[in-house]
């Protein structure tokens, strides 16, 4: 077995508590994963689960508080700002919201400019190399003379994965980049993901809530619960017969696109329902409820 | 909420102490010859240096400033050099002058923007280019020429005002409300700004989706503007007139000029001129304490007004 | 990738004329007008002391208040000098007054606030501590009781002035800053390996250079407004005309020349105007032109709204019994060039008693237009035609205060965003009892017991605590079954629920839409659910109507159109959705380095 492109292990991120004695919250417990080159890890969760935290740490944006991130053999845990801008090179990002993530004050051509420029591209190059990009994802040449504000969600989120793409990655963090899209430009956007992974090679971990989204797009998938990781493996087998009672519930809990089939899906989310509260009364817990 | 007071209450207290740390240090430190400026050039450079040291001028400046705070402290401002009033005494009679100006300028103003500010937003129209112009104009015009043009038209060509002069409330309520009619009057239309404020909160708030929703249980748009959405768009409002209220106090100086007013603004004014450095140090304090508490107050409404700031 | 999407046409007719920030500022008379003059104030200010006809400190007894005449063209004052050559040298301090103001709040508000937004941590909070006290501190005072130390010192006096201003500018600017700083393009760039101070440049000093511009502008205004008042009170430069001294003087002589106030008011408010209308024109300027239509568009005026359209869709003939029937329903915004642009066009749909009607689409479809047309709460500007007969009532011809008797008590709405639909200032007791009070005519007693009745009924585990409590102190999901609870109140006959599950986590999105089930089988009410959701149309929907850009589409049961989708654009949305698609494979062997 060779090394993973990505292993993160045992990660701890703990925000001090705001303000005076208020307690700290730790956002991630004790959290490992592995990425290898061209996989695609799934990190499926809730709201608050901590897994846009997951992804943020590795990038750098969020503190680590113990454990380490290995990245290609190297320890990047506490990764000072020039050895972040190395590692620029190799690990991109793509975030959900195609609003924020853009400045509106930008044109396109120097939004893909700025990771070439960081690197030291030449002009002449970077700017080939910016037509090379839209044509990949799929943009007119033309977009680059024009502000974010001017296309639609699903484009401004093809720029983004175009920023991402600029300095030939090997890891992509997507931090919930569909959520905010339509259904149809979702499709279409996260064929454009795996289009490019088998092209290129880049390794994603990919964030999402939707489990569907998540089994569409991934090879392995980890599942996250209140900043753990409660189930991880292969795709398939996580999103199709999950062991952890959270997984299971979390597949029951999304509906399915046919009525018939709902129905079915409901009844069973029922009967894990009663038998979850059965096992809550004999350990003595208290049954949760939102 | 007693937290909340306390804690506001304390920094208050600092605020006052720490402004007139800086004015007294600017004043002593500054290298004003203050006894020659109390005997006048005609004065023996060995009177000076005589008089100087009576006064304790002689001595560094934070030692000055040290005494002046001891003093302070047991509540004793010390007395005026020229007149050699003290200094709480001459306050005390000033104080509730400039100050029945100012806050009847400020309720004024409240009352009147908040209505021009709210109707702007709902209705429109041209209440809503009114709004807009008179943020424009009054933002252009010097209040205390305001003054000088409503004295000219109220005071000497109309005579319905006196045109100086104060008279306090106790003595004689018309006469009162008469003397500030127009102090007032060039304050508030200098304060119209506000309704500017009032009315963008106002809008902003009736975009938020709880409107719609409380529209939707059946409640009347009045009922909505007047409860929940006012409620919604007064902290700006507060703020707002905490600001003016600070700004009215500053007008008010130069007001009182117009008007002949003997309020706090006069007192200061004819202090700075002579370097009477006990009445400078004592209005300074005052005024930024009169600040404090009112600020104190404006905190206090908006906290009863918005259970988040209570808790944070 | 070479395939032509959608969007790519659409990127195309997006195809917008880009005017830059200065252009549109320049365009608007409102801020090319102040700015000509302004720049002629400071030109004849400059050159002052060449043009003026007169030496300003040469009295002429006979000039001695005299009203304008043709050797002093505006008439002598107090002491028979030239008011016009006065004005014009005094415009000079005021300028210099003005720079300085500018300058020195400027560069302490900017740098101080770049400091306290970019660094944040115990910096932030001195900075904004020290500002804090500066804010309160009514600087007109400040400046009269230092002028026993700084005499009549213009630049000195300006400069603390500007000082006590900055703080304005700090509050905007670091509240900027710390909102660009959490701005996901920010985080991209540092990803991207830029340094701190390139992001800080390219990024937050962009975006903070224009409300700076706008909020110095106006504390120039005021700084000159506030150097008249102090060159008024006798605090200015004794030896040099000013605008302030003038009027001091005129004021001194004002029974004498009443006229002698007009001429240097008229200067300082000329000055100070022009400052407040560029501030003005430059916030317009600021707000970014609304994006283009790209609905088409139709001439209001015309009638078009009105136009009678093609009934779109499969819709048949509503049923007699029908609880609401939506006829040919259009719905307008009035565009900036006067035409319309069209978001509903032409809508048909029935709801029968007791059915839960689905209406699906994409973003921008109109499907949430539609639901407000229905309960009436469309915003303001919005133009609207049509018919909608709710149990043989036209809703769109009732007047406000019939329809307010309607809404709550017959027909219900359930929010998306559970949190911005509560009211954060009033506690959701209140919020739930006062509409019932209303509608039903309860009284305080009667409504409170009921009210918690109906936390019980949604789910709520201590009502007694939810009814007291404010809305920031409970959860979406508790929200949402409040809000829930607020809609099925009064016992309503039609409930309209736009997305009701879409701001929730989906294992709390499978509850809420149990509670919604059993709500309206228990009340047999009818339900309009809009969604973009498949999956919760499934779940609940009887009968399901599909719209795109205005119209519908489509119109069948839900097993019909889930089986046999009859439109295009139906089967193109059921074909995008993911939950039943075949999981990814294994990766292939040849792009596997390793495992």
């Amino acid at each position: 077995m060779t090394q993973p492109l990505l292993g993160v292990e045992r990660l701890g991120v703990t925000y001090p508590g705001r303000g005076f004695r208020r307690p700290a919250s730790a956002v991630l417990k004790e959290v490992s994963i592995e990425i290898a080159h061209g996989e695609t890890l799934g990190l499926v969760g809730e709201s608050g689960s901590g897994k846009t935290t997951l992804g943020r740490a590795i990038l750098g944006l969020a503190p680590v508080t113990s454990g380490r991130i290995i990245f290609d053999g190297e320890d990047i845990s506490h990764a000072g700002r020039s050895e972040r801008r190395r590692l620029a090179k190799d690990l991109q990002v793509v975030f959900q919201d195609p609003y924020t993530s853009l400045n509106p004050a930008m044109t396109i051509e120097s939004i893909l400019a700025e990771p070439l420029q960081a690197a030291g591209a030449p002009t002449q190059e970077a700017r080939a190399r910016i037509r090379e990009l839209l044509d990949q994802v799929g943009l007119p040449a033309d977009a680059a003379r024009r502000l974010p504000r001017e296309f639609s969600g699903g484009q401004r989120q093809r720029v983004a994965i175009a920023r991402a793409l600029a300095l030939s990655p090997r890891l992509i963090v997507c931090d919930e980049p569909v959520s905010a899209l339509d259904l149809s430009t979702q499709a279409r956007v996260l064929d454009l993901f795996i289009e490019i992974q088998e092209r290129t090679g880049v390794a994603y971990l990919f964030v999402s809530h939707d489990l569907a989204v998540i089994r569409h797009i991934s090879h392995r998938v980890a599942v996250m619960y209140r900043g753990e990781i409660v189930e991880q493996g292969d795709a398939e087998l996580v999103t199709s017969e999950p062991e952890h009672p959270y997984t299971q519930r979390l597949l029951l809990a999304a509906p399915v696109a046919h009525p018939v089939r709902q129905e079915k899906r409901r009844a069973e989310r029922f009967r894990l329902r009663e038998l979850h509260r059965e096992q809550n009364l004999q350990s003595g817990a208290l049954p949760a409820r939102v | 909420m007693v937290a909340f007071i306390c804690r506001r209450l304390l920094s208050g207290v600092a605020l006052v102490f720490v402004v007139s740390a800086l004015t007294a240090f600017l004043i002593f430190a500054g290298g004003m010859d203050i006894a020659r400026n109390i005997l006048g050039t005609n004065a023996t450079e060995e009177q000076v240096a005589q008089r100087a040291a009576e006064l304790g001028l002689d001595r560094p400046a934070w030692q000055q400033y040290a005494d002046w705070l001891g003093a302070a402290l047991t509540g004793d401002l010390g007395r005026s050099y020229f007149s050699s009033e003290p200094v709480l005494q001459a306050l005390s009679t000033r104080l509730p002058v400039t100050l029945s100006v100012v806050l009847t300028a400020v309720l004024v103003t409240a009352v009147l923007s908040a209505a021009l500010g709210v109707l702007a937003a709902v209705r429109r129209g041209w209440v809503d280019r009114f709004v807009q112009l008179a943020n424009v104009v009054v933002g252009a015009i010097p209040n205390f020429w305001l003054a000088l043009v409503l004295v000219s038209v109220f005071a000497l060509n109309l005579r319905l005002f006196p045109a100086t002069g104060y008279v306090p409330f106790l003595e004689s309520p018309a006469g009162w409300l008469l003397s500030i009619t127009l102090p007032v009057a060039s304050l508030v239309i200098g304060g119209l700004g506000a309704a500017m404020i009032v009315r963008s909160s106002v809008i902003d708030v009736l975009r938020l989706d709880f409107v719609r929703t409380l529209r939707s249980r059946g409640l009347s748009q009045r009922e909505v503007l007047t409860k929940h959405v006012m409620r919604n768009a007064a902290p700006p409002f507060l703020t707002v007139m905490s600001l003016a209220f600070i700004g009215m106090f500053g007008g008010a100086v130069v007001i009182e000029k117009v008007f002949a007013i003997p309020g706090v603004g006069t007192l200061a004014n004819n202090a700075a001129q002579r370097g009477d450095v006990p009445l400078v140090l004592g209005v300074v304090s005052v005024t930024v304490a009169v600040v404090v508490v009112v600020n104190l107050v404006i905190d206090i409404l908006n906290g009863w007004l918005n259970p988040k700031v209570r808790v944070q | 990738m070479t395939i032509s999407t959608p969007e790519q046409v659409d990127a195309a007719v997006a195809e917008a004329p880009r005017s830059g920030l200065a252009r549109r500022f320049f365009s608007n008379p409102l801020g090319l007008v102040p700015s000509i003059v302004l720049a002629a104030i400071a030109v004849l200010s400059v050159a002052s002391p060449w043009i003026a006809p007169h030496d300003p400190s040469d009295t002429i007894l006979d000039q001695v208040n005299s009203a304008p005449n043709e050797v002093f063209l505006l008439g002598g004052d107090g002491s028979g000098r030239d008011v016009l050559s006065r004005l014009l040298l005094a415009s000079r301090l005021t300028l210099i007054g003005a720079i300085t103001v500018a300058i020195v709040s400027v560069v302490v508000g900017l740098v101080s606030g770049l400091l306290a937004g970019y660094l944040g941590k115990w910096i932030d909070s001195s900075l904004s501590w020290v500002n804090n006290v500066l804010m309160t501190v009514p600087s007109v005072i400040i400046l009269v009781a230092l002028f026993s130390v700084i005499g009549p010192n213009t630049v000195v006096t300006m400069a603390i002035f500007g000082v006590l201003i900055s703080p304005f500018l700090f509050r905007l600017v670091r509240t900027l800053v710390i909102a660009v700083k959490n701005e996901l393009y920010v985080d991209a760039a540092r990803v991207s390996g830029l340094s701190g101070s390139r992001i800080l440049g390219r990024h937050v000093l962009y975006a903070v250079r224009a409300p700076i511009i706008i909020i110095a502008t106006g504390m120039v205004g005021a700084g000159i407004l506030i150097q008249a008042g102090l060159e008024f009170l006798g605090l200015g430069s004794p030896s040099e005309p000013t605008w302030g001294g003038m009027l001091e003087d005129a004021f001194l002589n004002i029974f004498r020349s009443p006229l002698g106030i007009l001429w240097p008011g008229i200067a300082i408010g000329l000055t100070a105007g022009c400052l407040s209308l560029i501030a003005n024109a430059l916030r317009d300027a600021l707000e970014e032109p609304a994006p283009k239509a790209r609905t088409k568009s139709v001439r209001l005026k015309d009638e078009a709204l009105r136009r009678a359209s093609a009934p779109a869709g499969t819709a048949e003939a509503p049923p007699e019994d029908a609880l609401l029937v939506v006829s040919n329903l259009r719905v307008g915004y009035p565009q900036a060039d006067g035409s319309a642009r069209v978001v509903v066009d032409g809508v048909n749909l029935h709801v029968n008693k007791g059915e839960i009607l689905g209406l699906v689409g994409e973003s921008g479809s109109g499907k949430t237009q539609t639901a407000f047309s229905i309960l009436r709460l469309l915003p303001e500007e919005a133009e609207f035609a049509g018919d909608v007969t709710f149990e043989g009532v036209p809703l769109l011809a009732l007047s406000e205060s019939e329809m307010q008797k309607i809404r709550g008590k017959r027909i219900a709405y359930i929010p998306q965003e559970p949190m911005s639909n509560l009211d954060p200032t009033f506690t959701i007791g209140h919020q739930l009892t006062v509409p019932m009070m209303r509608t039903l005519g309860l009284t305080k007693k009667e409504a409170t017991a009921r009210a918690k009745q109906l936390l019980e009924r949604v789910g709520i585990a201590d009502p007694e605590r939810t009814f007291r409590a404010y809305p920031h102190e409970i959860s979406g999901g508790m929200a949402q079954r409040v809000l829930i609870a607020g809609a099925v109140s009064c016992e309503p006959e039609l409930i309209v629920a736009d997305e009701p599950t879409t701001a929730l986590d989906v294992t709390v999105q499978a509850e809420i839409l149990d509670l919604l089930r059993e709500l309206q089988k228990e009340r047999g009410m009818a339900i309009i659910l809009v969604t973009h959701n498949f999956g919760v149309v499934a779940d609940l929907c009887d009968r399901v109507a599909v719209m795109q850009a205005g119209h519908i589409v489509e119109t069948n049961t839900a097993s019909e159109l889930f089986d046999r989708p009859q439109h295009p654009y139906t089967r193109m949305l059921l074909s995008s959705t993911l939950e039943d698609t075949e999981p990814r494979k294994q990766r292939v062997a040849a792009l596997t380095e390793g495992r």
